[in-house]
């Protein structure tokens, strides 16, 4: 086990407890403010969900003393494991922001080929063929067979679809 | 027995040359999803489930049941071949499915998972023929405070039946309350909880948050621990599986107990990953030779896979009959029934008979080719399973984006299913519980609609909940399995007093 850990688990329950009780006191303000009471015609739009956030911010309370009374440092993740996290996470987002840009087809191709390249180190025809087969795959399957329209850019529009 | 003849004509609404090959395409998805990380079984219906919406919905659920049963079957492979649980009930399958196939009998214990899956969810299904239509039929007098306590008695024994500390059972759980209730309340028009965004006028679709968490979230926690497959060859052939059947009839009280104690937590919202681990321990109690199980006892894989599967089936009871799904998987399927405008609960058996039966019937049928499927088609899924994670993982991440965009045809949902894989990440990894976010998710529409209902009749007091025996009793009982915990600990303080 690492020594040094970039968080531990105790820090990280009292982050997400606290983004909870954040959570469940905003619902409560806003189900106040559009009415969280008996109105004329029975109850209000906020009486229901008024309760819900009243139940988030009590329960994560708890979660959160129970963790500013704990001792224990064991790590959340390890540097290595979250590495290895950042590692998916990070294309992944800037895939969904290529998705945007130019199209889920492009930007699964370049998002598998990177991945293939970088992380598991493949060769490049190898890397090629899987990066292309899956999108054309996916649009055979989603805007041929199944009519179902997906994002796309510049490229499917030279190819005129 | 008029069930018997609305089950025939259930089998005549099955068997039409397009619906067997939806179903036998359901089988082989649904195997491929339970076997790759990251797709189990709930997350693998929700991306498919827009891709139905132009379909009838019993073609729809008939493939995306059998996309069930297939992922039932798919979590087996993984544990005994790889001692990789696909799915959280074949936890227990590991303990002597893999030791097994160690020994080389991996055969034999794909076989008597298989076999025993499917017996237990053959029994589960004459369940459901028989059970489904009396609860529909007593529940067809049920009003909204009724309603409003099933649900309340399905939430509360997630708090006092689960295994997660229950505050963070109750934060996870009215989170997916409060973002079901984000956007137009249904019965003002007023606008929730959106502060001022429209993109969130329609709210959060439960299907993004399904993607997310149990799709991205399951792969963010497959990466950080730096999975490689090893895995056993499948070495499966007739002879194995003639020869495992010989052996596995030795077995039948085990098979018959692991399926009632699905049977029952199915029905009741316990879900299938207790059931499986409850008929492994009392299979191990009740054997002769207890210090064989975790070192490759066939009984071992019998017990808890005859449990999953009846489990696992037997939730679509409650979840037809009632409205309240026993499972994550059942609760995306009641999301879909909802999307192509059937609304779930005892009306479904008067009005819908035809979907109904036909589901029921392509319960048995779907179970059957299941078990062919399965066996004849294992060593080319465990040779799927040897492609490495560094190519699988990111083709799983553009299918999940591809299941997310196809819901609204919106580019934040996207984003949104990248959020709540984080948020299922971190939950995951510090025992938040997701199945009943999910089901909050799913029911906190019909749960709030019954819960006003049941305020207006009685101008707002909470006694409405004890008006009648019957609305009483499902209360109190809600009640006491919320405390449950806490009584058990009295009851054994009170004796520990007295001895």
């Amino acid at each position: 086990m690492e020594r040094d850990a970039p968080v531990t688990t105790r820090m990280m329950e009292l982050i997400t407890a606290g983004v909870l009780m954040t959570i469940g006191a905003v619902v409560m303000i806003d189900s106040w403010r559009i009415g969280a009471q008996w109105g004329e015609f029975g109850p209000q739009s906020g009486y229901f969900p008024f309760y819900i956030g009243l139940l988030i911010f009590g329960s994560s309370l708890v979660v959160f003393v129970s963790a500013l009374f704990t001792k224990a440092t064991t790590p959340f993740v390890g540097w290595t494991g979250l590495g290895r996290v950042l590692q998916m996470l990070v294309p992944a987002v800037v895939f969904g922001f290529l998705v945007w840009l130019i199209g889920i087809y492009v930007a699964s191709a370049v998002f598998i080929g990177y991945f293939m390249r970088r992380v598991g180190r493949y060769a490049w025809h190898l890397a090629a063929i899987v990066s292309v087969g899956v999108p054309v795959a996916l649009f055979v399957l989603f805007e041929i067979w199944f009519l179902v329209p997906l994002p796309k850019g510049p490229l499917e529009d030279m190819l005129g679809y | 027995m008029e069930e018997l003849g609305a089950l025939l004509h259930g089998f005549a609404v099955v068997i039409t040359p397009y619906n067997l090959l939806m179903m036998l395409i359901g089988i082989t998805l649904g195997i491929l999803i339970g076997v790759l990380p990251g797709l189990g079984g709930a997350n693998g219906v929700a991306i498919l489930l827009p891709l139905t919406f132009s379909m009838s919905p019993t073609s729809a659920i008939i493939m995306l049941s059998c996309i069930y049963w297939g992922a039932l079957f798919g979590g087996a492979i993984t544990s005994i071949l790889f001692n990789i649980p696909g799915e959280p009930w074949s936890v227990a399958t590991t303990f002597d499915g893999h030791p097994l196939s160690k020994q080389g009998r991996s055969g034999e214990a794909l076989t008597a998972a298989f076999t025993s899956s499917f017996v237990g969810a053959f029994l589960a299904v004459i369940l459901v023929t028989f059970l489904s239509p009396l609860i529909a039929k007593f529940a067809l007098q049920f009003g909204p405070p009724e309603f409003f306590a099933i649900q309340l008695l399905t939430f509360c024994s997630f708090v006092g039946m689960g295994k997660e500390s229950p505050f963070k059972t109750i934060a996870a759980m009215m989170l997916g309350f409060a973002l079901a209730a984000v956007g137009i309340d249904t019965m003002t028009g007023q606008l929730r909880l959106i502060f001022g965004w429209h993109e969130l006028l329609t709210g959060f679709h439960f299907l993004i948050a399904v993607i997310g968490l149990f799709g991205v979230g399951e792969i963010l926690l497959t990466m950080e621990e730096g999975l490689a497959f090893k895995g056993a060859s499948a070495g499966i052939n007739t002879r194995v599986v003639l020869d495992t059947w010989k052996k596995l009839p030795k077995y039948w009280v085990t098979s018959l107990r692991s399926a009632a104690i699905g049977c029952w937590m199915g029905v009741t919202p316990g879900g299938a990953t207790p059931a499986s681990f409850m008929s492994y321990g009392l299979a191990k109690r009740f054997s002769p030779t207890p210090d064989k199980f975790g070192r490759g006892s066939v009984e071992g894989v019998v017990a808890p896979e005859t449990a999953a599967h009846a489990a696992g089936t037997s939730a679509l009871v409650p979840m037809l009959t009632l409205g309240i799904p026993g499972s994550p998987t059942a609760a995306v399927l009641l999301g879909g029934l909802l999307i192509w405008g059937l609304q779930p609960g005892p009306l479904l058996f008067v009005e819908q008979k035809d979907f109904v039966w036909g589901l029921i019937a392509s319960m048995y049928l779907g179970n059957i080719a299941g078990l062919i499927v399965v066996l004849t088609t294992v060593p080319l899924f465990a040779a799927v399973l040897r492609v490495p994670f560094s190519i699988i993982a990111p083709i799983i991440i553009v299918i999940c984006a591809v299941g997310a965009y196809t819901v609204k045809n919106a580019m934040i949902d996207v984003y949104m299913m990248l959020i709540f894989g984080i948020v299922g990440y971190v939950f995951k990894k510090l025992g938040y519980p997701l199945a009943p976010m999910v089901l909050a998710l799913v029911l906190g529409d019909m749960a709030e609609t019954a819960f006003r209902q049941s305020m207006l009749f009685s101008q707002g007091s909470v006694g409405v909940f004890w008006s009648n025996p019957l609305v009483g009793s499902i209360s109190t009982l809600a009640v006491v399995t919320l405390f449950w915990p806490l009584l058990q600990r009295a009851v054994g303080f009170l004796r520990g007093k007295a001895g």
